[in-house]
């Protein structure tokens, strides 16, 4: 508990200091690309013949996905706490990627916790870390994903707390991790808020973002939340089934428990064990989801649901094609959503945060749209 | 009404002896082998023994009792079931029996339910690891109402007003963490250890027993002059995990504890070291 509360009399400190949001907004500014634009998929929209969709950009940012707003933000904090050494887990690779990315640049020592399934689901990404400069060292425990990531990373954490920042990349966690992230990612929120406006003069009828530990899509949300004109549409890894080990639908598969230091929603069986996960993406698969989210749920104010593997898939090639845009297998999920409540939601406005990019996925994509290979 | 944890410190004052207290993970190698391993500990000389109910996410645990855990679970070890190791234990032994796990699986049991039925089975008391005392009320009320014991962790990095906190909360004993980290053995103890336990004593009168990383006699003489209770758990889980498969896997581990055991004793009280050797 000490480290924690360590944490979050620092982190209070930094957030009232205008020096460090400064800095910390110069940072966003010039070495990530912020403000990511607020794109109207035209062709996409015109093709569905109902809501105009509005993709928010952080796939555009450097790294490729929303995840380096925190990690820019938790850096600038660990720095101010005197701690040289950082540590965090990673699943889809892209959190790991975004941490090695700031450490290098304030030239901080780094460890990533990947799940060895995951390693070789993402190697690009793992090779880019170590390009980076930094460690990765994979876990071969559980189920070998995010979840055993963050116990290893934990573990470290706790036995090397002195000089160890450990930079968790998720809306999840004990406090204040999941209020630390969500504040990192608010701009992505108050960014789209102020530029929908801009375009069409009024609030977005839904903001729609994938959920998985939640960063991206709490950052999205929460401008809007005391807007309540604005549907809020978290969307989750539906799998390939409804059983459990098929899916990381946490909200229609889950109960009350905790993991990790937060009470929510969590996939488990009836003694209280974690249950396996699927998701075709890396990003997705945690088994359980932020508090926050789950708070938004339980209060009616945000409504979740599921996408399959497959809709995903078909997703990420639809937007490919129609925008010349490959997301995130994460991001398509998103996409995915959109695509099917559009078409009855003609005159609305949705705003999609495209959380990432799909470079990471490729391998993955080639794998499973073998037709495409075949095609010419 | 005072519990089997506390009546057994009281009495182990009384001969001015440690408590040796073991942990291994129920249902390891297989719930039926529990309650031979119990008693092969009981005959050793061990005062209290902490159950390890597994965990699917052990992050305050070492490798050692993540694969103790990982076997269990594979063993189809449940709560449930390591409630009815308890009562078969309870029919043949009087030790103090505390359970050892994480928030969630005692969530997800209800705690009312885990305590009504935890001291039906002979259960006396209980200890989250990873639940802070901040969170604690509604466990420890359940678990009280029922005369459970809870027992919190102090850390090395609590401060003045944490001990005090974890000490409040704790009835049976405090469980002091030897160091930053998570469970497993190590060749020394930490030499901040006594001060430490200074530290804590300064915050309570409850009986103080030191874990994490002790797993030799020399560790146990060398906590004696300060800590009423020794813990020892990897060094006994991985001795069970290495010879799971032998027949004479009791002798082994009484062999092993009985020399730990020793190492709780005042050198030259004779009477304590005969108790010992003959049991």
């Amino acid at each position: 508990m000490a480290p924690l509360e360590e944490l979050e009399i620092a982190y209070r400190e930094a957030r009232s200091d205008p020096a460090f949001q400064v800095e910390l907004n110069d940072l966003l500014r010039d070495f990530a690309g912020r403000e990511t634009p607020l794109y109207y998929a035209r062709r996409l929209s015109e093709e569905l013949g109902g809501a105009r969709i509005y993709l928010k950009r952080e796939d555009l940012l450097h790294t490729g996905a929303h995840k380096i707003n925190n990690c820019i933000g938790q850096v600038l904090l660990a720095r101010r706490m005197g701690k040289r050494r950082i540590i965090a887990e990673t699943g889809a690779g892209q959190h790991g990627v975004a941490t090695a990315t700031v450490c290098a640049l304030f030239g901080l020592d780094c460890t990533v916790y990947m799940g060895s399934e995951d390693m070789r689901r993402q190697e690009i990404n793992v090779f880019r870390m170590r390009m980076l400069g930094a460690k990765v060292v994979g876990v071969s425990n559980g189920s070998c994903t995010l979840k055993d990531a963050i116990n290893e990373a934990m573990r470290d954490w706790v036995t090397n707390v002195d000089a160890t920042h450990y930079l968790l990349g998720s809306a999840l966690g004990a406090h204040p991790y999941p209020l630390m992230v969500r504040d990192f990612h608010a701009c992505i929120g108050l960014e789209a808020r102020k530029q929908i406006l801009e375009k069409e003069g009024r609030l977005p009828d839904a903001v729609i973002a994938c959920v998985g530990g939640g960063s991206n899509a709490i950052g999205a949300f929460h401008a809007f939340v005391p807007e309540t004109s604005v549907r809020l549409i978290g969307v989750e890894a539906g799998g390939r089934g409804k059983a459990i080990g098929e899916h990381a639908a946490r909200f229609s598969g889950g109960a009350p428990g905790v993991l990790h230091g937060s009470y929510s929603y969590l996939l488990q069986d009836d003694d209280g064990q974690i249950s396996l996960t699927h998701s075709v993406s890396a990003g997705l698969d945690y088994a359980s989801i932020g508090p926050e989210h789950a708070w938004l749920h339980d209060q009616g104010r945000a409504e979740y649901v599921n996408v399959s593997d497959e809709d995903a898939l078909q997703a990420a090639v639809r937007l490919s094609r129609t925008e010349g845009i490959i997301p995130a297998l994460e991001s398509a999920h998103a996409v995915a959503e959109a695509i099917r409540i559009a078409p009855s939601h003609a005159g609305e406005v949705f705003v999609v945060n495209l959380s990432g990019r799909g470079d990471k996925d490729l391998g993955i994509y080639r794998e499973n749209l073998k037709e495409l290979d075949a095609s010419e | 009404m005072s519990s089997r944890i506390a009546q057994k410190f009281d009495e182990l004052k009384g001969r001015n002896e440690r408590a040796l207290i073991a942990y291994i993970t129920a249902g390891d190698p297989s719930p039926a082998r529990t309650v031979s391993l119990v008693l092969a500990l009981e005959r050793a000389g061990v005062d209290i023994v902490e159950l390890g109910v597994p965990f699917s996410d052990p992050i305050a645990d070492g490798p050692v009792i993540q694969r103790a855990a990982e076997r269990a679970l594979k063993a189809g070890t449940t709560m449930g079931g390591i409630l009815e190791i308890a009562r078969r234990i309870r029919q043949q032994s009087q030790i103090p029996l505390l359970l050892f796990t994480y928030l969630n699986p005692a969530l997800r049991y209800g705690f009312e339910r885990l305590a009504t039925e935890a001291k039906e089975a002979g259960i006396d008391g209980c200890l989250l690891t990873d639940l802070s005392v901040e969170e604690a009320d509604a466990y420890v009320k359940g678990m009280r109402d029922h005369g459970l014991d809870t027992v919190f962790l102090a850390a090395p990095t609590s401060n003045a007003r944490r001990l005090e906190l974890v000490a409040k909360y704790s009835t049976g004993f405090v469980y002091l963490v030897s160091r930053t980290g998570v469970t497993g053995e190590q060749d020394q103890l930490p030499a901040s250890v006594t001060n430490m336990v200074q530290a804590l004593r300064a915050q309570t009168d409850k009986p103080i027993a030191v874990g994490f990383g002790v797993s030799r006699r020399e560790h146990v003489e060398a906590l004696r002059a300060e800590a009423d209770g020794i813990i020892v758990g990897s060094a006994i889980v991985r001795l069970i995990e290495e010879h799971a498969a032998a027949d004479d896997l009791e002798r082994r581990l009484e062999r092993f504890v009985r020399e730990l055991k020793l190492g709780t004793l005042t050198p030259g009280n004779s009477e304590s070291e005969m108790l010992v050797h003959e049991s």
